[in-house]
């Protein structure tokens, strides 16, 4: 079989989608850390349309965009499926994968906004949380799959993981734990599950670079 | 073969989000009732169909609701995999490169498309415009990578790109036509100029694709709508 690489960057929740995917279905693969503001000409090649990372190689054909990666990943190695093999089931979780792909962006422009830009995306990203809370599926199982984690999940945890290190740095709530338990319990059973436990980027250090990058961003924006 | 009233698709005829699903139940040849929402309104239908967005196109499939354009579309496909061709590619690979430009055309493209309506005077309108003719350049090259030389993106036949770029040829032609520019312009998109002639005329795409008039005629009409003060 023609080897895979991974072009990723670790802070990157797009980036630990594609990992937690290639764990989780056992797929050997060589991880190439980008540094984002120095991308790589071969990253470049790969994705010229968007230059950004994850990108997942295989063999020498690349594949860009985490749940593109992530649909190649379930075709190509079928073992620990993410997708059911029902048509409507799969309808149902293309749905919520859309849904977390569109609306999880509002926690990033949280994060890197000010004023009324940034109420308007924590009003979204809590309508968001509030949708998945009231409706996500497999209600009362540990995951979204049920009692294994599935695309859906995957989906989500890009999000979720990251919205703490996002609170702390922009000094806005978007998650709170008493409404919305049952997102509560599915977080601490993610991220304790055992192949997400040992990917997610270190809290501290993603605090670190988020702080860094969000300070820099808005003083150079003031400075025009 | 579905059974009559087995499978309903709520819509709209301007749409092109509604078109896409119906290209593909004519791809397959698939019978369905449309359901026709009326502009402005919400059907109880709808409502309870796609309480999350409450957004038109829905298939339903025995009373089960799918939404979602191209969700709708692959479950189509999955759900006839014998009627008619495959309409996502049969490698994976080539199936991630439809998805991967169907996500460009839905996430970057048809916004720039909107941009267009909404820009503010002669210099916003323009960038807007050119913003446009530049995805259009991108997904010029990736029809000539993708078609290889074939006159769809799905090959011989129309396909799952195909339908997520097509459907908005209509409202090109219509801006074309408001903005007096040319977008689809064979000088400087040769491929999808041709593309786009061959997917209007083709048999599943025919019936569901209205009439530059028809759909200019309704533009107006909602913008007149925004524009018009309100009602008393």
């Amino acid at each position: 079989m023609d080897g895979v690489k991974l072009h990723g960057a670790w802070a990157s929740p797009f980036s630990n989608r594609v990992v937690w995917a290639l764990k989780l279905k056992g797929i050997p693969f060589d991880y190439i850390e980008e540094d984002l503001p120095n991308k790589s000409a071969l990253l470049l090649q790969y994705n010229p349309v968007h230059k950004k990372i994850p990108v997942l190689v295989h063999g020498s054909r690349p594949v860009c965009e985490s749940m593109v990666i992530i649909e190649y990943l379930e075709e190509t190695w079928p073992q620990y499926p993410l997708l059911p093999t029902d048509p409507h089931e799969r309808a149902v979780l293309r749905f919520w994968v859309k849904l977390i792909e569109e609306k999880g962006l509002n926690i990033w422009i949280v994060y890197r906004s000010v004023g009324e830009e940034q109420d308007k995306a924590v009003r979204e990203s809590v309508e968001m949380l509030s949708i998945l809370e009231e409706h996500g599926p497999n209600k009362g199982k540990k995951f979204f799959g049920g009692d294994g984690i599935n695309i859906m999940d995957i989906a989500f945890g890009a999000v979720a993981c990251w919205i703490g290190a996002i609170e702390e740095v922009s000094g806005r709530k978007i998650f709170d734990a008493a409404k919305f338990p049952r997102l509560n319990s599915w977080i601490a059973n993610f991220e304790s599950s055992p192949v997400i436990a040992e990917n997610l980027p270190d809290q501290e250090k993603l605090r670190e670079l988020l702080a860094r990058v969000r300070e820099k961003r808005l003083s150079s924006s003031t400075h025009k | 073969m579905a059974k009559v009233g087995e499978v309903k698709l709520i819509g709209a005829w301007p749409s092109p989000f509604v078109m896409r699903p119906r290209i593909a139940l004519n791809l397959k040849g698939v019978e369905y009732e449309f359901l026709e929402e009326k502009f402005g309104g919400k059907s109880d239908l709808l409502l309870r169909s796609n309480p999350v967005h409450k957004k038109i196109p829905v298939l339903l499939h025995a009373d089960r609701p799918i939404c979602e354009s191209l969700v709708i579309v692959q479950y189509i496909d999955k759900s006839w995999p014998s009627s008619g061709p495959s309409i996502l590619p049969s490698d994976p690979y080539d199936r991630a490169i439809a998805r991967f430009w169907a996500a460009y055309i839905d996430e970057k493209w048809f916004p720039s498309m909107s941009g267009i309506a909404r820009a503010q005077g002669e210099e916003a309108k323009k960038a807007a415009i050119d913003q446009v003719a530049e995805g259009l350049s991108l997904l010029e090259d990736a029809f000539g990578k993708i078609s290889k030389g074939k006159p769809f993106f799905g090959g011989d036949a129309i396909g799952f790109l195909d339908i997520a770029l097509g459907c908005f040829i209509g409202w090109l032609r219509v801006t074309e036509r408001t903005q007096g520019v040319k977008l689809l312009d064979e000088a400087k998109v040769p491929g999808l100029a041709k593309w786009a002639g061959r997917f209007c005329a083709d048999g599943a795409v025919k019936g569901v694709m209205p009439e530059t008039e028809k759909l200019a005629e309704f533009a107006k009409l909602i913008m007149g709508k925004f524009k018009a003060p309100p009602p008393q």
